[in-house]
C-alpha cells in the first residue's frame, strides 16, 4: 500500500509517525520484511557530517548613516575578504576564503588556520566579528569606509548557501608516490601508507535515495542544526555514473544545492575546518528525511555499508592529472573496520566525514518528526536523475588568441 | 621488598635549567640507577632551558631514587600527558588521525565510531598535529 506525504504528515501531527534512521532500518527491514517493513514505517532519517568547500553564506548588514555601497568595493569580516558584487549592502562569504596576508602555502606544507568558514562558525557561535570596507562613493551612498564589529542578530538576512553538498558517494584517497601529499582527502601517506574516504555510507542522504525518488527542490531537511530547504541540484551533480544492481553509484555522483537561515543554526553542526596544505573548507551537518512512500523506496533506504562500493583513486598523480581510472573497488564495511587490501596490499584508513556525528543528525532529525516540530515536503521537481542524460563535463581549454 | 625490584616504565618531561645542559645527566640515570632511556624528544640549547621527553625503564628503586636525583639537582619533570592535549570538544571523530597514530593512542570504537585518546600511550610524535582539520590536538613542547 503506498502512502503520500500528506498522510505521512497527518501522523506527524497526531504523533504517530514511525520514524527510523537509515542504520536502524537496515535490521528492522531484515526483521521484518520489506512489505510489512514499508507498511510500519513512515520516514526513515539520514545524516551526513562532512566537509564541503562549496559553502557559504550570504548577508545583508542594514545601511549605514550616512550610506555606504559596499557594492563594487573591497569588504572583510575579520580580514577575509568577502564577494561584494551585488548591491549597496549585500555580500557573499565563501568557506575557502582567506585572509588576503595568510602565507598560504608559501610555508610549506601550510596551516591555512583561518578562513571564511571559521567566520561563519564565529557568527553561528553568536560572536562579534570585525566588518571593514572601503568604498568609491556616490551621489547616494557617499560614505567610503566603515569599520565596525557586527554579530548575526544585527544583520537583517544571513542565509548559508551550499551550492554543493552531500555527496553521493566519494573516492578514496591514496598516494603512489614515494613522498607524502597534502590533499583535500587529507595527509596521504607514501607508497599506500593509508587511504582516506568521506561518506557516511549506509547514513548518508542520497545514498539512501540512490535514484532521486523523493529528493528534489523544496525537500525540507536538517541544516547546520537548523532548518533548510534543497534548492536543487547541487553543482557537479552526475547520475550518470555505473551503479550498482540496487541502484547505488560506484564513484561520486548526485549532489544537492541548500539554503537555510544561518541565525537559526548551531556552531555544532557548522564548522570551521583547515587541510594542511590544501586550504580552509566549511564541515557541514546534513540530515535529509525519506518518506517511505513504498516498498521500493524502504529497499533502498534499507542499503548497507557492504552494499555501498568506492573506487580508490591515486591523487599524487591521477586525480591532479584528471587522468580517469581506479585501482581497486571497497565497500564501507571494509573502509569503516579500519583496514582495505588494495593490489594485494593492506592500508590502514581513515575517515574524514564523521559516522558518528552523522547517527547523531539522523537521531535529532527523528526526534524533531516524532515530536511533531519537522513536516515533510512535497518536493516542487526531482533532481535529474539517470534518465536526464546529464554528466559533468572537464574544461576543454581553448587558448585566447593574442591580438597586436 | 618484592615490589621494589619490579621494572617500570614512564613517560616524562624534563625542564632542564641552563646551567646543568652541559652536565652528564643522562648518562648518570643509566649508570647509578640502572634505568633504561629512550629519548624521544629533545630540545637542549647552550645558555637555554632544556626540554626533554624520555621514557625510562627500570627497577622501581631504581625510578625513584633516579626521580629523586633529577628533582635534587633541579630539573623539573612532569609526566608526559600533561604536555598532549585532546580538545574533545573540537575533535568530530571523523577518524582522520586513526591511519597515522603509530602507538593507538588516538584510537577509534569501531561499532560506535567513536575517537577517545589514551594519554598513557601517546609518545608526542605529533603526526596528528597536521592531519586533524579540527585543530583538536595540541602538544605543548
Amino acid at each position: 500500500m503506498a502512502k503520500t506525504i500528506e498522510e505521512i504528515n497527518e501522523k506527524i501531527r497526531k504523533g504517530k509517525a514511525v520514524v527510523l534512521t537509515a542504520e536502524e532500518i537496515i535490521d528492522y527491514a531484515s526483521e521484518k520484511g520489506v512489505k510489512r517493513a514499508a507498511q510500519e514505517v513512515d520516514v526513515v532519517t539520514t545524516g551526513t557530517f562532512g566537509p564541503m568547500c562549496s559553502s557559504g553564506a550570504y548577508f545583508n548588514v542594514g545601511h549605514t548613516k550616512p550610506r555606504i555601497k559596499l557594492g563594487g568595493g573591497k569588504s572583510y569580516l575579520n580580514d577575509v575578504p568577502v564577494y561584494t558584487g551585488l548591491a549597496a549592502v549585500d555580500f557573499f562569504l565563501g568557506a575557502t576564503a582567506m585572509p588576503e596576508d595568510d602565507p598560504r602555502n608559501k610555508i610549506f606544507p601550510g596551516k591555512f588556520a583561518y578562513g571564511g568558514a571559521y567566520v561563519i562558525e564565529e557568527l553561528v557561535a553568536g560572536k562579534d566579528v570585525r566588518l571593514t570596507a572601503t568604498a568609491y562613493g556616490t551621489d547616494c551612498y557617499p560614505k567610503k569606509a566603515l569599520e565596525t564589529y557586527i554579530s548575526l542578530k544585527d544583520m537583517n538576512e544571513a542565509v548559508l548557501l551550499n551550492i554543493r553538498n552531500a555527496y553521493q558517494n566519494y573516492n578514496v584517497a591514496v598516494n603512489l608516490s614515494e613522498k607524502v601529499i597534502y590533499t583535500y582527502m587529507g595527509v596521504l601517506q607514501p607508497k599506500m601508507g593509508n587511504a582516506t574516504y568521506c561518506s557516511a555510507g549506509q547514513l548518508s542522504p542520497l545514498l539512501n535515495d540512490p535514484l532521486y525518488k523523493t529528493i528534489g527542490i523544496g525537500t525540507r531537511i536538517f541544516l547546520g542544526g537548523g532548518v533548510g530547504y534543497v534548492v536543487g541540484n547541487g553543482t557537479q551533480h552526475n547520475p550518470g555514473v555505473k551503479r550498482t544492481e540496487a541502484g547505488v553509484p560506484k564513484a561520486p555522483s548526485g549532489t544537492l544545492c541548500v539554503t537555510g537561515d544561518l541565525k537559526m543554526m548551531s556552531p555544532k553542526w557548522l564548522r570551521g575546518t583547515s587541510y594542511t596544505g590544501y586550504g580552509v573548507t566549511l564541515t557541514v551537518g546534513i540530515g535529509v528525511p525519506i518518506p517511505i512512500l513504498n516498498e521500493e523506496i524502504l529497499r533502498f533506504t534499507a542499503v548497507r555499508d557492504e552494499e555501498i562500493l568506492a573506487q580508490v583513486v591515486d591523487y599524487s598523480d591521477s586525480y591532479p592529472q584528471g587522468i580517469p581510472g581506479s585501482i581497486g573497488e571497497v565497500n564501507y564495511k571494509q573502509l569503516k573496520s579500519g583496514r582495505i587490501m588494495v593490489e594485494g596490499k593492506e592500508i590502514p584508513t581513515s575517515g574524514l566525514s564523521s559516522y558518528l556525528k552523522a547517527r547523531g543528525i539522523a537521531r535529532i532529525l527523528k526526534e524533531w518528526i516524532e515530536t511533531g516540530k519537522f513536516f515533510l515536503t512535497q518536493p516542487v521537481e526531482l533532481l535529474p536523475s539517470i534518465d536526464s542524460g546529464i554528466a559533468i563535463k572537464p574544461l576543454k581549454e581553448r587558448p585566447i588568441k593574442k591580438t597586436a | 621488598m618484592g615490589e621494589r625490584w619490579i621494572m617500570q616504565k614512564k613517560r616524562i618531561v624534563l625542564s632542564y635549567p641552563p646551567h646543568l645542559v652541559d652536565q652528564p645527566v643522562i648518562s648518570k640515570l643509566v649508570k647509578d640507577y640502572d634505568l633504561g632511556v629512550n629519548i624521544m624528544r629533545a630540545r637542549i640549547t647552550p645558555k637555554e632551558q632544556g626540554r626533554l621527553v624520555l621514557e625510562l625503564t627500570g627497577k622501581r628503586a631504581g625510578m625513584e631514587a633516579g626521580l629523586k636525583y633529577l628533582s635534587e639537582i633541579g630539573v623539573e619533570v612532569q609526566s608526559l600527558a600533561q604536555d598532549v592535549k585532546w580538545h574533545e570538544d573540537r575533535c568530530t571523530h571523523c577518524t582522520a588521525c586513526i591511519s597515522v597514530c603509530p602507538t593507538k593512542a588516538l584510537d577509534v570504537q569501531r561499532t560506535s565510531m567513536e575517537v577517545s585518546f589514551k594519554r598513557d600511550k601517546c609518545i608526542a610524535c605529533e603526526l596528528c598535529i597536521p592531519v586533524c582539520p579540527y585543530q583538536a590536538m595540541e602538544i605543548l613542547f
